[in-house]
């Protein structure tokens, strides 16, 4: 069993390295024009496909009424977090991560469509209508949500990396969780159990510098991935705004997983542009300053853009054509999602139990629900 | 027909599923190397090794948490609880993710993950130690709760809660951990969902779970030989599925309804029955449903008051005496 938390303690030292330098980690060296141009790709569809969201949750539906309810917590901003880490997973890894996970869901490959017909509540929706924008699920692509409660995934993500292990698949499982969810009990029960067990999970900490309107600076002691420490976990940091970055460090903890079986946990500086779901007026806790210098300076689709037209991957004509298509494609996932049937009250009750979705094969008796 | 406690059955079902489907894990606090807070795991960690044999530290957010996770990946998990009364910490990971996860992604995950431990009062070990979760737990739907009252009923529902597909939970009793009774040696399963009328009776029906199956059938006892009444005895033995058809019958027999149950009584398990009686058979009952539940305060330490503050079989009969007035 490893015990010392030095394993990738280097990489602290390696984030003061220049940013352009991370396209030369090996890991990004290896990557084709076209992967390349799949990264921003996918970066800008998120991008798109979020903002036409805000769009629709706005606007009203053709008899008036809302699009989209409840809560919408936009990762604009923080794309290049979900992109660079679910741009590395082979097949036997997975994800999982909390209410914040229109990004996470399209980096691991989900169709837009049922994600959009998710929001507005239809039948279409990736669970039927039944989740909504903080429980998107997709096991056939390794994507086990989608969770909202603050923190409560991470014992689920550890639950992943210990099937693998029991399984002998070689694997890791990330269990993402925002820089809030660091202070809730079960995410330290979960350190715990995956160290002393030796479980092949990354434990991702997106620190976006606020949980709602509190500031990192109000609510947490100390770096917030050194907590790993005390837990005998190797732990790294990086900043999130270039996907090469991200996916430098998140290759060495990938396979410090994957190959040693060993967790560790990684925080990645981001940052979101929006308020924390709609309905923040963001306008108690953070400047309209700080907004600006971020979207200016390191808004990570204007750094990925930079760099591959600097690196002759893209043209600004091609770049353009994928933006074009981006938004494309999210006005047809509205125009699908608008289109769609919602759930009757016949399917309230479908999808609570295995048992009551599949009568032939029911062994149970009695009632299972009530009136 | 051999006789075994109720602890070895469930011991025994254990050993047999594990051996069955190597899926399936036994996890929780002391379950291995210390055989079992209760001794109900003793020896199997001799016999399965510690793959299949669990310890965990004290956090039963993250294992049982950890749990869910791993049987969204086809583990089939039987977490213990030291007591249930400890669900309290972990109640997120039970009853928001165990629960809720087959239908928020539309039907795309399942959790066959069983959660069992004893949840009793009786023992003197205080408020905190004594609650009678079931009423709380079978309010989700998605989940399964069973209480069993016999060493046979334990273990055969036991088998079935580890193949169940839904997440079960399932409820024992320390005090009925020492209790013998016939277990054929032949393997069998009991379907969740079934109700078994332990105590045949023609003029009140009594209808209980777990322990208060005990008590009732000592009171009927002392009803039939003292005071000429003949009680019918329906062990539910599944909270949820409920087994409502056989109490009906038995209420259609007999047209007067005890309810006994080891719960508080605002919002319990009877409220729902009493509730579902009087919506279906009300035609059918000579007065009123009455139910006998445990004083409605936190659990009494006070060894000799605690019993009173239970059903208990003397409880029984003046209900009993009282319904038949
Ligand atoms: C247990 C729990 N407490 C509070 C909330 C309400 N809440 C939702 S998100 C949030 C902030 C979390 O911030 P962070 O973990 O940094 O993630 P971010 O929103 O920045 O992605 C809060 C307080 C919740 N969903 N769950
Ligand atoms: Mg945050």
């Amino acid at each position: 069993m490893s015990k010392k938390p030095s394993a990738i303690a280097d990489t602290k030292a390696e984030s003061a390295v220049k940013a352009t330098d991370y396209a030369l980690a090996p890991i990004n060296a290896a990557l084709s024009s076209t992967q390349r141009i799949e990264l921003y790709r996918t970066m800008i569809r998120i991008r798109r496909f979020e903002e036409r969201s805000l769009r629709a949750y706005q606007g009203k539906n053709p008899s008036g009424g809302t699009n989209i309810g409840g809560f919408l917590h936009l990762y604009i901003g923080q794309e290049a977090v979900a992109v660079g880490c679910c741009s590395l997973m082979g097949k036997n890894d997975h994800v999982i991560t909390a209410y914040r996970d229109h990004g996470h869901a399209i980096a691991v490959g989900m169709d837009t469509k049922p994600l959009m017909a998710e929001l507005y509540g239809k039948i279409t929706g990736c669970s039927k209508g039944k989740g909504g924008s903080m429980h998107y699920f997709a096991p056939d692509k390794n994507f086990w949500g989608g969770h909202g409660i603050v923190g409560g995934q991470v014992p689920l993500g550890t639950g992943l990396a210990y099937a693998l292990k029991y399984q002998g698949k070689k694997g890791a499982a990330m269990a993402f969780m925002g820089d809030g969810a660091v202070n809730q009990g079960a995410v330290h029960e979960a350190y715990n159990l995956a160290s002393l067990w030796n479980l092949p999970v990354v434990f991702v900490i997106e620190n976006n510098g606020y949980s709602m309107g509190t500031s990192q600076a109000r609510s947490s002691a100390g770096q917030l991935a050194k907590r790993a420490e005390g837990y005998d976990m190797a732990w790294g940091q990086c900043d999130g705004h270039d996907v090469y970055e991200v996916r430098a460090l998140m290759d060495k903890h990938l396979t410090l997983a994957r190959e040693q079986s060993r967790p560790s946990t990684v925080e990645i500086d981001t940052y979101r542009y929006r308020g924390h779901s709609v309905a923040d007026p963001d306008n108690t806790y953070r400047t309209k300053a700080e907004i600006e210098e971020y979207r200016n300076k390191k808004d990570p689709i204007q750094v990925s853009l930079h760099k591959l037209l600097a690196e002759g991957v893209l043209t600004e004509a091609s770049a353009d054509k994928i933006d074009a298509e981006a938004r494309a494609e999210a006005e047809s996932a509205a125009d699908f999602a608008d289109a769609s049937p919602y759930p009757t009250p016949d399917d309230i009750q479908k999808d609570v139990y295995w048992e009551s979705d599949h009568p032939a094969e029911r062994k149970s008796e009695g009632r299972l629900f009530f009136d | 027909m051999p006789q075994i406690t109720y602890r070895e059955a469930i011991r025994h079902a254990l050993a047999e599923e594990l051996t069955r489907d190597p899926n399936v894990v036994v996890m929780g606090e002391e379950v291995a190397q210390f055989n079992g807070a209760y001794k109900v795991t003793d020896g199997l960690l001799a016999t399965f090794g510690p793959t299949r044999i669990v310890d965990t530290p004290i956090s039963e957010a993250g294992f049982i948490g950890l749990g869910v996770g791993a049987s969204m990946l086809g583990i089939r998990p039987v977490m213990e609880l030291m007591f249930w009364s400890f669900y309290s910490v972990a109640f997120d990971q039970i009853l928001n993710n165990a629960a809720n996860v087959r239908y928020m992604s539309g039907g795309q995950i399942n959790c066959p993950i069983v959660i069992r431990g004893p949840a009793n009062g009786g023992t003197s070990v205080g408020a905190t130690h004594s609650h009678t979760p079931e009423n709380v737990l079978a309010n989700h739907p998605g989940v399964k709760v069973v209480v069993p009252a016999t060493a046979y009923d334990a273990k055969g529902l036991l088998k079935s809660a580890i193949r169940d597909n839904d997440p079960v939970f399932f409820l024992e009793n320390t005090i009925l951990y020492g209790d013998k009774g016939e277990v054929p040696e032949a393997e069998y399963v009991i379907p969740l969902g079934k109700a078994d009328v332990k105590r045949v009776g023609t003029d009140l029906t009594i209808v209980t779970y777990g322990r208060c199956v005990i008590h009732s059938l000592k009171a009927a006892e002392v009803l039939a030989k003292d005071h000429g009444i003949s009680v019918e005895v329906v062990d539910l033995r599944t909270i949820r599925p409920l087994d409502f058809d056989t109490v009906l019958a038995s209420v259609k027999k007999t047209n007067r309804v005890l309810i006994v149950e080891e719960q508080k009584p605002f919002a319990s398990v009877g409220t729902q029955l009493a509730y579902m009686i009087q919506r279906e058979a009300f035609d059918d009952l000579d007065g009123p449903i009455h139910r006998l539940a445990t004083i409605d305060a936190p659990a009494i330490y006070s060894p000799p008051v605690e019993t009173e503050q239970l059903p208990n079989p003397g409880r029984v009969i003046k209900a009993v005496l009282a319904a038949m007035a």
